[in-house]
């Protein structure tokens, strides 16, 4: 069970700047949502992890 | 003389149990031609103990019983070998199998040495005291004792699996109102709607459901049906990850996976014949407590 413990957000792409603040991982601003979603899915593959939507322009690229 | 032959059949009964006890582990473990002569060696020395105990006694070798205290210990670590290795294997498996599948598989081994030393103990002893004729019923009768007893229950008993639709909501991928996933490249959303299965396994009574509470018993069911639909889960693309979760408020439990083979009787038969695993195993309507709880 200790898979739900070892995650941690690789990056954050998002399409309004000013919803993310600070924190450990690396923030990219894309300018369309297709270009969003083209940035997570290259990351994602990259790191071997996961995209995931919080459905207000801001996707996160989760290691699990 | 008479001691030699009873302890030579009994030899030939412990070794033809614990074969016939592998031909049928098929489904809980691939054993590997290497696996099975190991096996089979293990069996040979459980089967020895077994038969020379009734003639040790008979001659008043009563040290001889230490011997099976040896024994215990020699099967003790045929239970810690075969952890260590399917643990082992378990970091290359694309779909793990758990840890208590993985204990349940190596209690299952050290557990069927001790029933080849029974089964060469019995008979050894019929040999010697009642003959041959009497010593093949009694094999017999052990062997349809153990094919029983391994049968064990499954899935199927406990549940019933129906097909059911998965959908979206946003980027939350869904089944039965069972919150499975945040998926948020849509081209995956897309493929897991075309080609992927979900499945909702109802709990036929309280003791399933306590049953299918366990992580473990949903995991050994995922490992199941990845290992026979195959999944199109791959090294480094977590989305395609089969799932099983609970409907918290029913018990039902929701599986997702994206097979290889798009098949649903396939699945359900898979499904319904996956052990329930010994540590898994709960009874909660044979307490009073529990039957109160249930209405």
């Amino acid at each position: 069970m200790d898979i739900e413990t070892k995650k941690t957000i690789l990056a954050v792409i998002t399409l309004k700047p000013g919803l993310v603040a600070g924190g450990g991982a690396p923030i990219f601003i894309a300018s369309s949502r297709e270009e969003q979603e083209k940035i997570a899915f290259y990351l994602s593959r990259i790191m071997d992890a996961m995209v995931h939507d919080l459905d207000n322009g801001v996707m996160i690229v989760v290691g699990h | 003389m008479v001691y030699h032959t009873s302890i030579i059949g009994g030899l030939i009964a412990g070794v033809l149990a614990r074969i016939i006890m592998l031909r049928l582990d098929y489904r809980q473990y691939p054993t590997y031609p290497h696996d099975v002569i190991t096996h089979m060696a293990l069996g040979a020395i459980a089967s020895v103990i077994g038969a020379v105990f009734v003639p040790a006694l008979m001659l008043k070798e009563y040290t001889a019983v230490t011997f099976l205290a040896v024994a215990a210990e020699q099967f003790r670590n045929v239970r810690n070998m075969e952890r260590e290795t399917l643990t082992k294997l378990e970091e290359n498996e694309i779909v793990p199998r758990g840890i208590d599948y993985v204990e349940g598989i190596a209690r299952t081994f050290e557990a069927r040495n001790y029933l080849t030393i029974f089964t060469a103990l019995l008979v050894s002893g019929c040999i010697l005291w009642l003959g041959w004729l009497y010593a093949i019923a009694v094999f017999v009768l052990i062997l349809i004792i153990v094919c029983y007893l391994k049968t064990g229950m499954v899935v199927g008993d406990i549940a019933e699996v129906v097909l059911e639709p998965l959908y979206f909501e946003g980027p939350f991928l869904k089944i039965s109102d069972i919150y499975l996933m945040n998926v948020g490249y849509p081209p995956d959303r897309e493929k897991i709607l075309a080609e992927g299965m979900g499945v909702l396994i109802k709990p036929k009574d309280d003791n399933g459901r306590a049953i299918l509470h366990n992580f473990g018993q949903r995991q050994a069911i995922v490992h199941t049906a990845a290992a026979l639909l195959g999944t199109k889960r791959e090294v480094g693309e977590p989305e395609f990850t089969p799932l099983a979760r609970k409907n918290i408020d029913t018990g039902e439990i929701g599986l997702f996976i994206l097979p290889l083979e798009k098949d649903f009787e396939s699945l359900r038969k898979v499904i319904e014949r996956t052990p329930v695993l010994e540590s898994a195993s709960r009874k909660p309507l044979d307490s009073k407590a529990g039957r109160i709880a249930a209405d």
